[in-house]
């Protein structure tokens, strides 16, 4: 199987999850890579380096995640996290309007600071928290967008920002968006295969085409030549030893 | 004589047990009525039922002799009446086996019968005497005291009696066996129920041993030559019959196993790591939360001089805001009468303070820990904070805007704080003794793992550690830096406690502060776990979140000073992790992990040591065996735990000079014995006698000399 479809190019792609303390970024990478949740994760501490796989009709993409912890302190890190990133999801709790203040304060970063080709996505987690008895009486998952959207004028509802909202911002930025719930898988892997396939693949051939095998050593030659580059004056926090 | 008969009655059983056959004077008689009934107390384990009979008996002993010569209240006019068979006897145990004070406690049995079966002559009050000790041994002293005839006036007198100085410029504390038949006065010196200093236990203890001491006399130890351990080994040839049929019956019994009478203090520490309930989560649960909150044995308490609460283990803002106010007033008010205040007790709380420059760290514990050592806690908490934001950005904020909350750069560590402080809570030997741990593995293997980390060092690394459940395997450093013990707590308790690194998964990338290298930057770490369990998963994939227990995580920690050498260190990760694959290390360390610690028993085959610390000072390492079988509960850890700290506390105690501590209490013998090479700390059941405890002590620094380059990291890598 491996041998038949190996034709199939397999490029791999730098993905960073940004965004406000405890809007679940890090439960939708483990819903991503592992398929799992955990209740009361405890915060990130610095950052995580996952990857994990996505194929597409035509193509396999590896995605190198950084998940970074959303605590103010962090901050002055993200730099070296999104530098190089072909793709960003910035997430926002959607039962959380200053967190969208967040999400844009972070899209506005990545647009200005980032590289120009960059694909961002902008996403609402916690869906299951905007109407909780409509989503245990439906089925999850098939349309739950549906549901979230009916879920706005549900009186016992947590969400606080609306689809409306954050949708018409999306299209104004020029973002993708979607509405998650890590908790219970609605949307994930969407999230992540609409990214796969809005990277272009011009930027994929350009970039990697050449040495996918290699992708990962050339990462990594890629993030050292910019270590010692530009990045050196923002190095000031190292220790000073 | 009308009131000896009636004395006799209140303790039948004993006087058909020990006393037949004998046809005593009224008063020898009454006598061995009063030191049967002890022995008979030593058997059943001191209920308090026969010890208030025995006291009864006292009264009307006294009583009774009064009746006797009236102007026989001097000491002297006592010493000389009782003189002469005694002196006899003293000189003819000094023939059989030497005068050790072991032989003086442990014979008392068969002494007092002896006593009974020869006709002795009634023997005067002490009218004194038999106020002051309020155990049933009083009354043994009769029958010791003329041969030491000079020895009780000044026992009485001094206060330290406890404290014994050998000729080789040691000094030592002792009780005896005989001690258990009052073992509840003893818990100060086992597990304590109050709070106290260890000054303030030594003195408390000191007036206890005092009575027993100027009755029984220590005297014959003061003369003792040879070193310690020898002097510990004394007396194991000399047991009576008597004691030995008792001991062999009982030694198997198992520390802390009449779980209901001292742990009272303990009796909701099941519920310690409870999360209490948010003040207002229902209407009215204001008092069920304080209540909640006021149940938690120990609390951390970390505020700004300000007033402005920044952490608390236990309870929301809500709830401490009130508290967090009081404490503040109280510190500052002795801040400002430039006295800091360093603590203080209410009721059996101790409350301990420190302060940090703009911060105040508050432990408020009912555990009975010693001030130095709750102050050890709050400097962890303190260098966690540190490790967090690094000295000057805390500085800063404090010096730019006094009013500063803290919480808010801290956001996200409380749980960092929180697992260090239930880390102290649940009583942590690492922690205790300020040392670390490693995983026992041979010299050579060792040796291997250290070479492959040399071999696949990159320029970046400063320092690289493989960590197996909290205890070290192998370290490299530079030469001319050390990594400091504080740091590694921190990083441990970051990666194996509070699981907030291994529940992401994956690999990661920390900036971390270590205060005790540097505290003004950050050091970036680069961390990835491996599943001992798991042989197949290696290959840098992220193995399964399930929850897994954290004894049998294997990390991978390599340290840099350079923020951007992840990927560097990613390499050298895999290509260690590649090379001991290769070499064999990787599934040595596996099966060393899985394999856990040693039981005790599994160390020095049928020892009666039930569970020891053993600190290597020169290394900064300890090592100790399985909590398994006997303290595998929470509330069983902790109380042996407690029982360490305060061997810990006592020996450690400024100005205290006390090599080698023996404490026996109702539920466990314990020993603690210092050095200039180690620090160790054991108990047994408690029946254990004091030799035996001494010669399992010996066994296991024997052991540990032997296994010492297993056991610890010697020297390390250095590159």
């Amino acid at each position: 199987m491996a041998e038949a479809t190996a034709p199939k190019p397999s490029s791999s792609v730098k993905l960073v999850l940004l965004g406000e303390a405890a809007v679940g970024k890090s439960s939708l990478v483990l819903r991503f890579v592992n398929n799992d949740f955990q209740e009361n994760k405890e915060p990130t501490i610095g950052a995580a380096f996952l990857t994990q796989k996505c194929n597409l009709p035509t193509r396999t993409i590896k995605f190198e995640i950084w998940d970074t912890a959303g605590q103010e302190r962090f901050a002055s890190l993200a730099p070296m996290y999104y530098r190089n990133a072909q793709s960003a999801l910035v997430v926002y709790d959607l039962t959380k309007p200053t967190s969208l203040v967040k999400a844009k304060h972070w899209v506005a970063e990545l647009q200005r600071q980032a590289s120009p080709g960059i694909v961002i996505a902008l996403v609402g987690n916690k869906l299951d928290l905007t109407n909780e008895s409509a989503s245990s009486s439906n089925n999850l998952g098939d349309d739950s967008e549906g549901d979230a959207t009916e879920g706005e004028a549900d009186d016992g509802d947590a969400r606080k920002v609306s689809t409306a909202e954050a949708k018409s911002y999306a299209e104004e930025e020029g973002l993708l968006f979607f509405e998650t719930s890590a908790k219970n898988g609605t949307n994930v892997s969407e999230v992540f295969t609409a990214i796969a396939n809005a990277i272009p693949e011009t930027s994929l051939k350009g970039a990697r085409g050449p040495g996918a095998t290699q992708a990962a050593s050339r990462t990594e030659d890629q993030s050292r030549v910019n270590l010692t580059g530009p990045r050196d004056s923002a190095a000031k926090d190292t220790c000073a030893c | 004589m009308g009131r000896t008969s009636g004395q006799g009655s209140l303790s039948p059983d004993a006087h058909a047990q020990h006393n037949t056959g004998i046809q005593p004077a009224e008063t020898a008689n009454q006598e061995n009525g009063a030191s049967a009934m002890s022995l008979d107390n030593q058997k059943d384990g001191a209920s308090n039922r026969s010890q208030d009979d025995t006291e009864d008996d006292k009264q009307d002993g006294k009583i009774q002799v009064g009746d006797g010569p009236k102007e026989r209240d001097s000491q002297k006019d006592q010493l000389e009446t009782g003189i002469e068979r005694p002196q006899d006897k003293q000189e003819a145990r000094m023939d059989e086996a030497g005068p050790e004070t072991q032989n003086v406690d442990i014979e008392e049995g068969t002494e007092t019968q002896d006593s009974g079966l020869e006709e002795r002559p009634p023997l005067p009050p002490r009218p004194s005497l038999l106020q002051n000790a309020e155990q049933p041994f009083a009354t043994h002293s009769t029958s010791k005291r003329p041969g030491l005839a000079s020895k009780p006036t000044t026992a009485l007198s001094s206060v330290d009696i406890q404290t014994l100085s050998f000729p080789d410029g040691s000094r030592g504390t002792f009780s005896t066996p005989a001690h258990r038949t009052v073992s509840d006065s003893l818990s100060v010196s086992g597990l304590s129920t109050g709070q106290s200093t260890p000054h303030r236990k030594v003195s408390q203890n000191g007036s206890e041993f005092d009575d027993n001491t100027s009755l029984r006399s220590y005297a014959p130890t003061l003369r003792a030559n040879g070193d310690l351990a020898s002097l510990l080994d004394e007396g194991l040839n000399s047991q009576s019959p008597a004691w030995k049929l008792l001991s062999t019956q009982s030694e198997s019994v198992n520390p802390f196993e009449s779980v209901d009478y001292e742990n009272i203090s303990l009796i909701n520490f099941g519920q310690e790591f409870d999360q209490i309930e948010a003040v207002g989560a229902q209407e009215g649960n204001e008092e069920e939360v304080l209540s909640q909150w006021k149940a938690k044995l120990k609390h951390y308490l970390i505020l700004s001089s300000a007033g402005k609460p920044i952490y608390s283990r236990h309870g929301d803002q809500n709830l401490i805001n009130g508290y967090i106010g009081i404490i503040q007033t109280i510190i500052s008010f002795y801040e400002e009468a430039k006295d800091p205040l360093l603590g203080f007790t209410a009721g059996g709380t101790r409350f301990v303070i420190s302060t940090d420059g703009p911060l105040y760290f508050v432990a408020i514990s009912r555990l009975g820990e010693s001030d130095s050592q709750l102050r050890t806690q709050l400097e962890a908490l303190y260098m966690q904070i540190l490790s967090t934001l690094t000295l000057p950005t805390l500085t800063q904020l404090f010096k730019n805007r006094p009013n500063t909350d803290l919480s808010r750069p801290l956001e996200g560590t409380e749980t960092l704080l929180s697992s260090l402080a239930d880390t102290f809570t649940k009583g942590s030997a690492s922690a205790l003794l300020s040392a670390l741990e490693c995983l026992k593995i041979r010299k050579s293997q060792r040796h291997l793992i250290n070479n492959t980390l040399l071999k696949t060092r990159t320029d970046k690394l400063l320092y690289g550690l493989i960590v197996a459940g909290g205890r070290l395997v192998s370290v490299v450093r530079p030469k001319r830096h050390s990594l400091h013990p504080s740091d590694l707590q921190l990083i441990f308790n970051m990666l194996f406690e509070a699981g907030s690194v291994k529940a992401g998964g994956g690999e990661n990338w920390i900036p971390v502060c270590l205060p005790g290298f540097n505290n003004k930057g950050y050091l970036y770490m680069y961390v990835s776990f491996i599943n001992a369990h798991d042989d197949v998963n290696t290959s840098g994939e992220r193995p399964s979140t399930a929850s897994r227990g954290r004894e049998d995580e294997i990390a991978i920690l390599l340290i840099s000073a350079d923020k951007e050498s992840f990927f560097e260190l990613k390499q050298m990760r895999d290509d260690v992790v590649e090379q001991l694959e290769q070499n064999g290390s990787m599934s040595l360390i596996k099966a060393a992990v899985r394999q856990g610690r040693p039981k005790a028993s599994e160390i020095v085959p049928g020892t009666i040591l039930r569970h020891f610390l053993y600190k290597s000072r020169s290394n900064v390492q300890f090592m100790m065996p399985s909590f398994s079988p006997h303290f595998e509960t929470l509330i069983a850890k902790r109380r042996l735990m407690s029982l360490y700290h305060n061997l810990h506390a006592s020996t450690h105690a400024k100005h205290s000079h006390v090599k080698v501590l023996h404490c026996v209490s109702r539920d466990s013998v314990s020993l603690a014995w210092t050095t200039p090479l180690f620090e160790f700390y054991c108990v047994a059941g408690p029946n254990a006698s004091r030799a035996a405890l001494a010669q399992g002590a010996n066994q296991v620094i024997q052991w540990v000399k032997r296994e010492e380059e297993r056991v610890f990291i010697i020297g390390g890598a250095v590159f």
